[in-house]
């Protein structure tokens, strides 16, 4: 494989291009209402009219707006030209569409009408978002490597081995000021160079896919639509620290993901975009692929390690961290999906380009997984620095049947809520933590004024106490007695007391556990103390407060607890 | 080999680079709390017991796991680090069922007497009686769940001294628990070398030798000691 | 109180070769064993080997974990240990049909909690446990990335949208003996 097999490659696919393409979403979220029978029906319904040289069916990723799938959309252009990629996504997005409906959409190609209901493309949910990482997302077919050959793929991989050294590829990292999109939002470059400088004979690149938070479905969108964006990021940063092996660690949760990763790990073997030799230089690289099991504590890098080895997912004390000794004790570099998939980016455009996007902290783009009480959920990708109200209001729409947005839970079990009014904070690392949440891997879960906050706390807590590894005693045995507190508070029996009791605790697992599950579980707690103290004191047993405290009058007003879900 | 030199408390001390915390304070005297802690096997940093405050980083630091450097400024007890152990020995007695006054190691235990020097007189959380068996089918030796504190110092004894690995973790979370084999009594066990290094290691009663009844459990830990050092002590040669 | 004392055993059965004996007679051993060598019985290959033999066999039962802890060389209680730790493997029989309820956050909002009260309460189980006619289990799980269209249920693999207590227990009617 030399550059001009990979031009050859993207013409012959550009070549082979029709006037007209419909592309049918073939991620998970449209796949579970069924748009593989929308994808046949389409097949069937091309075929039957005659259309198969000009129209081109394509199954592809997540267009984004999950809750209306099986989305497809229909782009067209005068005879004679031909859909190229700059030009696709302009016509007519069809949402809810059945396989029965599905041969009316082919109609509307030859003039015809359909009564299908198509999504308006003024809408901010699709005009406010800036795509990066999501540029070929609803766009390639994720199980054809040439639709991304054609899309420019592997070119940056070719312009870092042919003309690049480590090290400059470590600089251009540093300068994009590309940070961590796992959650803490470390530097990558800064990772980067460590794990280059650290010397040994072997070292190993991970990507992280084991997308545990609740309510977060980025990464699975990534895989399931750009695989080879994520493989291209991963051999990149191969090249720049020194590694030959990766690994990409995923979910067992996702099997799709799983079965298009394996797909693209095939076609890149056998074009020679991993293996030996890579570009006609040096450097070799493979990866392969690592099946999580359902263990949340994955998701923290010497856990998963641990699990990458084949041993029970629990973590060790840092240092010496992953970069110095990591997985085999070798210098392991370890990075999020979300992260890797920003890289062949980087490379193309440059580290300039990617740095005039966002704030000054935190740059480029981040792409959120919106779900909970709100009209759109599904994916966006925005600039660092978008304010929360316009990406919840404008582009998720609010909340749905005239309700009333009460808060935004990012960050998963590690992160808290952001109260409605906080909501002009512009959405970056620095910001988010300054009001006790996180940014976290991206889920965004909005609630409104039905959902009880002390019910939230309890059900992140829950999920803290039966993900915990079990190895440090404030994690194990901390999180269940918050969890017994909370619950305790939530059935009216707790006096303020407790609520200390429950406040020191918190305090006390956040300083001393032993990694990141332990020091952040806390936090959705302490979050909702703050911005919702009160709704914890009408709580509190009616002889809980001393005369005169508040609480009292607003008591009536708070909807009695309904028993607990799960178990 | 190379030498650091760094204070803890306010005590200048040096110490080879490769040596952690911990042992730089016990060379000069000063006692750092442990419990998952054994000298001989490596370290877990579980129990979180011997967290130290240095000066410059933000997080609290195992002294068991984390290396001296040079000039670091360490601080082994302060009001906040008290408060701290206190709360994690009170986790540990409200988790399962401690009851020293029917315990085989009432008076030679670790627990108990971290309680007693750390000042932990009471357990203000919840106690959470769970229902956890008594394994007594070895010929030699009982393992009462109750008593456990998951240290795991059983666990690698078996496996990094005797090489047996008849004794590992299953479960996670507060249903972890110590098995042997395949979950199956201690008794039935095909790997089990009854070498009993797993009870001289157990800080709790929760390992004790068949026929002890109350406070009648001590442990020799010399014997796993020298199991370990002998080699390089040189005394193997009788 | 006599169920938490285990009984005194003083015979040792020589476990481990049963098991090879019974291996040599089922075609899913030796299938189990080429996956091994394809990872050349490396230790790190457990959990895909776990993975390999709960596909063949549905679930891990001891004898199983015997087996692959002979055939990698490990100890037992580490294979088992490993076994437990993650969620994904189970060490008891599913039921014939399997309905897991997303109880991810998003879900969790929307109301998956109801969706699970109804079924438990229809089927008389609890997450985690399998009916007594081995017709149904009925699990959670922690977020299948399906927040988009929330609450979401898992019907024998199949990914079901936007479910209601109503829409569940149409669903899960037909699959337990008693259901009316």
């Amino acid at each position: 494989m030399v550059i001009d097999d990979l031009i050859e490659i993207a013409e012959k696919e550009k070549a082979a291009r029709k006037p007209c393409v419909v592309r049918c979403c073939m991620a998970a979220g449209c796949m579970s209402s069924n748009s593989q029978g929308v994808k046949e029906a389409l097949d069937r319904a091309v075929k039957a009219a005659g259309l198969e040289d000009r129209v081109e069916v394509r199954g592809v990723g997540c267009m984004k707006l999950c809750c209306q799938g099986p989305l497809v959309q229909i782009d067209q252009e005068a005879p004679g030209a031909t859909v190229e990629v700059q030009t696709i996504g302009k016509g007519p997005l069809y949402e809810k569409v059945t396989p029965e409906s599905a041969a009316s959409l082919i109609e509307t190609i030859k003039g015809g009408s359909t009564d299908v209901s198509a999504a308006d493309p003024q809408h901010p949910f699709f005009t406010q978002q800036f795509s990066i990482v999501l540029a070929n997302s609803g766009i390639v077919d994720p199980e054809r490597i040439e639709s991304y050959i054609a899309a420019e793929g592997y070119h940056a991989l070719h312009d870092v081995l042919r003309e690049m050294t480590p090290k400059e590829v470590v600089d251009a990292l540093i300068k994009s000021g590309l940070r961590g999109r796992g959650g803490a939002g470390y530097p990558t470059g800064l990772k980067w160079a460590t794990v280059a400088k650290t010397a040994s004979a072997q070292k190993y690149v991970i990507c992280n896919a084991d997308e545990g938070d609740p309510g977060a479905f980025m990464d699975r969108s990534v895989l399931e639509s750009d695989p080879h964006a994520v493989l291209e990021g991963m051999a990149i940063a191969a090249h720049a620290v020194g590694a030959s092996q990766g690994f990409i660690y995923v979910r067992a949760e996702y099997p799709l993901a799983i079965s298009r990763l394996q797909t693209a790990i095939k076609q890149a073997k056998q074009l020679g975009l991993l293996g030996s030799g890579i570009f006609e230089s040096p450097f070799n690289f493979s990866i392969d692929l690592r099946i999580g099991a359902g263990a949340f504590v994955c998701g923290e890098e010497t856990a998963l390690m641990a699990s990458v080895e084949g041993k029970r997912g629990t973590p060790r004390p840092r240092p010496p961290f992953p970069a110095e000794s990591g997985l085999y004790n070798s210098p392991t570099l370890i990075n999020n999906v979300e992260t890797f998939a920003n890289v062949p980016a980087i490379i193309r455009k440059g580290a300039d380009w990617f740095a005039g996007i966002g704030t000054e902290k935190s740059k480029g783009t981040k792409v959120f997984a919106l779900a909970g009480k709100i009209t759109n959920t599904g994916l966006i990708e925005v600039p660092m620095g978008t304010p929360l109200r316009k990406i919840v209001e404008e582009m998720g729409g609010g909340a749905p049947d005239g309700g009333t947005i009460k808060a935004v839970q990012t960050g998963g079990p590690s992160g808290g809520c952001i109260p409605a009014a906080a909501l002009d904070t512009p959405v970056d690392y620095d910001s988010l933590t300054k009001l006790g949440s996180i940014m976290g891997s991206g889920g965004m879960i909005v609630m409104d004024e039905t959902t009880r906050m002390v019910d939230v706390a309890r059900f992140f807590m829950e999920f803290c106490m039966d993900e915990s590894c079990g190895k440090c005693i404030p994690c194990r045995a901390g999180t269940v007695q918050m969890h017994h507190l909370l619950a305790k508070i939530l059935e009216r029996k707790a006096t303020l007391r407790d609520l200390q009791k429950l406040e020191e605790l918190c305090d006390m697992v956040r300083s001393t556990s032993l990694c990141g599950l332990g020091q952040t579980a806390p936090n959705p707690v302490l979050s909702t103390l703050r911005y919702f103290r009160q709704e914890y004191l009408d709580l509190l047993r009616e002889d809980a407060l001393g005369p005169g405290a508040n609480g009292h009058s607003s008591r009536t007003t708070t909807p009695a607890p309904q028993p607990a879900g799960g178990n | 080999m190379a030498a650091r030199t760094f204070t803890i408390d306010g005590k200048h001390v040096s110490a080879d680079e490769s040596a952690t915390i911990l042992e730089a304070a016990s060379e000069v005297g000063i006692t750092i709390p442990t419990l998952c802690h054994l000298d001989g096997v490596y370290d877990v940093g579980a129990c979180r017991l011997c967290l130290v405050e240095v000066t410059g980083v933000p997080k609290l630091l195992p002294a068991c796991t984390t290396r001296v450097a040079e000039g670091m400024d360490i601080n082994t007890d302060s009001e906040r680090l008290r408060k701290y152990r206190r709360m994690t020995l009170e986790l540990l007695f409200a988790e399962r069922n401690h009851v020293c006054a029917v315990c085989v190691a009432n008076s030679h235990c670790e627990l108990q007497t971290l309680a007693y020097t750390l000042g932990m007189d009471h357990v203000r959380y919840e106690y959470t009686f769970p229902r956890w068996p008594v394994d007594n089918t070895h010929s030699l030796f009982g393992m009462d769940h109750n008593r456990c504190i998951m240290c795991t110092r059983c666990v690698r004894v078996c496996w990094h001294i005797e090489g047996a690995g008849t004794k590992n973790v299953s479960g996670r979370g507060a249903r972890s628990q110590v098995i042997s084999d395949l979950n199956q009594p201690w008794g039935t066990s095909e790997t089990c070398t009854r070498c009993g290094k797993c009870v001289m290691s157990c800080p709790t009663g929760a390992l004790f030798a068949k026929g002890v009844t109350v406070s009648e459990m001590e442990r020799d830990r010399t014997k796993l000691e020298f199991i370990v050092t002998a080699r390089e002590k040189k005394q193997w040669i009788a | 109180m006599t169920d938490m004392i285990a009984t005194l055993s003083t015979k040792k059965e020589n476990r481990l070769g049963k098991v090879l004996e019974h291996a040599s007679g089922d075609k899913r051993f030796k299938i189990l064993e080429a996956h091994m060598k394809k990872h050349q019985f490396k230790h790190d290959a457990l959990i895909e080997v776990l993975h390999k033999a709960q596909e063949l066999f549905g679930f891990l039962e001891e004898d199983l974990l015997l087996f692959i802890a002979h055939k990698l060389k490990l100890p037992a209680s580490r294979v088992y240990g490993v076994a437990t730790f993650y969620h994904f493997f189970t060490l008891k029989p599913k039921g014939q049909h399997t309905c897991v309820v997303c109880m991810g956050t998003a879900c969790y909002v929307k109301g998956a909690d109801k969706v699970l009260a109804a079924i438990e309460e229809k089927t008389g189980i609890k997450a985690g446990e399998t009916t007594e006619d081995n017709q149904l289990s009925l699990l959670t799980a922690r977020c299948i990335g399906a927040c988009g269209i929330a609450p979401a249920v898992v019907y024998d693999g199949t990914v079901t949208p936007r479910q209601t207590p109503q829409t569940a227990l149409d669903r899960v009617k037909g699959w337990t003996s008693h259901g009316n």
